[in-house]
């Protein structure tokens, strides 16, 4: 436990130090959104239809941006082979490190998202629905993106590449999120796409640590 | 069969003979196939003649799917038992499984123009198809994005795994989504729905494309072991073509590879 919580710290430890990561996502984030208001035009009404859309895209595209900090530095300085060796498996070591990397990107991209929900127009009384689908959704699109980016460790062109191996995986926790907000803007209730959601994000936590630890230690021979 | 295939110059000898029987009864069995689907059987009564575009789309879509459980059945293989052809099959099945996919998606997007009214709508079984097609991908440039190809093939058989969840989603989006695409009439509990006129020409159309990716899947293997020899013998070479060319510049012999 204490070695689980050790390198929850250190990596949460680095991802702040480096405050630019943070800010950097949280930049990326606003900007993405601010374009689509920009690009669609002032109508009234276009922008509300596919608001919850492109904050979800958004999230999306600013959590692939952060990813690829997750085992790269370690893995070049050689920290993920000690890591690999120590008491803490793999497997927990990856949820650590993706703990970290959720507080550090998703749950500021949570937090932030009632003041882009004005940006794009979206009524008030979907921000709630907002904010908890981004709270349930982002720890899954952390852990799917750990998979990513432990399997494009090494690659010629890892930033390329993690973006097509995730984005594919991505879909259904954008296709549940984005539709949570517009079913309890429809009347007919959240519920049903947040369970799923929180489904999504349960299956992640108990099957993306083994694939990516076993995508790290292919890496690591 | 699998553990006897193993050796690789056994494999290359085995296939050497049956690849031209393969490539002759493809060649045969899609003849048949096309003849019964665009002659015998009979058009629809709602469809017409367009329903013929069935008898390409939906066993291309049925090898799509059966590609992929080939390409992930190999690489647990690969994985589990370190057998050292499976990453060669998956590899080489991989591109002819994101063709098959390719061809599924253009000719159902044919078929709904005229039937739906749409070239493309976002259904579930679209959209899932369309991401087994962007996994096809991934893991087509995953396999090829590393500089040593064995750390990309092991990266990509667990690519394939983690990407294995798609198909049940693939196969049960018409029963568990409100789909455009209609439901199955194959492969389905309770007897087929389709008409046995039709359904003739659909199973032997698909012993076709089954027979086609088996001929192409031995192709792309054999192809891929003799890349490794001449890859091989190469290297092999290096220091001795080093040395005499060295050793022609009158220079003294140095060592050749830095």
């Amino acid at each position: 436990m204490t070695a689980f919580i050790a390198v929850f710290g250190r990596d949460l430890r680095l991802a702040l130090r480096h405050g630019g990561d943070t800010g950097l996502v949280l930049g990326f984030f606003v900007l993405a959104v601010v374009l689509f208001p920009l690009g669609v035009g002032p109508e009234p009404g276009v922008l509300q239809r596919i608001g919850a859309g492109i904050v979800w895209v958004a999230a999306l595209l600013a959590a692939l941006l952060s990813l690829d900090r997750l085992f790269q530095a370690d893995y070049q300085d050689g920290g993920l082979d000690l890591l690999a060796l120590s008491d803490l498996s793999l497997e927990l070591t990856v949820v650590a490190k993706c703990a970290a990397h959720w507080t550090a990107s998703g749950l500021p991209l949570t937090v932030i998202s009632p003041v882009l929900a004005f940006a794009v127009d979206l009524e008030p009384e979907a921000i709630p629905v907002l904010m908890l689908s981004l709270l349930i959704g982002t720890p899954a699109l952390s852990l799917l993106g750990s998979v990513g980016a432990a399997l494009s460790l090494g690659a010629r062109r890892q930033g390329a590449l993690l973006s097509l191996l995730i984005l594919p995986l991505y879909i259904p926790p954008l296709v549940f999120g984005a539709g949570a907000v517009e079913t309890s803007l429809t009347g007919s209730g959240a519920h049903a796409h947040l369970l799923i959601l929180g489904a999504l994000s349960l299956i992640s936590v108990a099957l993306c640590p083994w694939a990516s630890a076993a995508a790290l230690r292919q890496a690591l021979e | 069969m699998i553990n006897w295939l193993a050796n690789p110059a056994r494999f290359t000898r085995f296939s050497a003979t049956v690849l031209p029987w393969c490539a002759r009864a493809t060649f045969a069995v899609l003849a048949a196939g096309l003849y019964l689907a665009l002659v015998r059987a009979p058009p629809d009564y709602q469809q017409g003649e367009s329903v013929r575009i069935m008898y390409i789309h939906v066993p291309a879509a049925w090898m799509a799917l059966s590609v992929y459980l080939f390409v992930a059945v190999t690489s647990a293989i690969a994985l589990v038992w370190r057998h050292p052809l499976a990453e060669i099959a998956a590899a080489a099945a991989a591109p002819v499984g994101a063709a098959f996919t390719l061809v599924c998606l253009t000719t159902g997007s044919l078929w709904g123009r005229p039937m739906w009214g749409a070239w493309w709508v976002w259904d579930a079984r679209l959209t899932s198809v369309l991401v087994l097609f962007f996994l096809y991908l991934g893991y087509i440039a995953l396999v090829n994005g590393f500089d040593e190809p064995s750390r990309g093939a092991k990266a990509g058989a667990v690519l394939a795994l983690v990407g294995v969840v798609n198909l049940p989603i693939i196969k049960f989006s018409v029963d568990w989504w409100n789909t455009l695409h209609q439901p199955a009439s194959v492969i389905r509990l309770g007897r087929p729905t389709i008409d046995i006129s039709m359904l003739v020409a659909l199973l032997v159309m698909a012993a076709g494309f089954l027979l086609l990716f088996v001929t192409l899947l031995m192709v792309r293997m054999r192809t891929a072991l003799n890349d490794r020899k001449a890859m091989a013998l190469r290297l092999n070479a290096a220091p001795a073509r080093a040395r005499v060319a060295t050793a022609d510049r009158g220079g003294a012999v140095q060592p050749a590879i830095r």
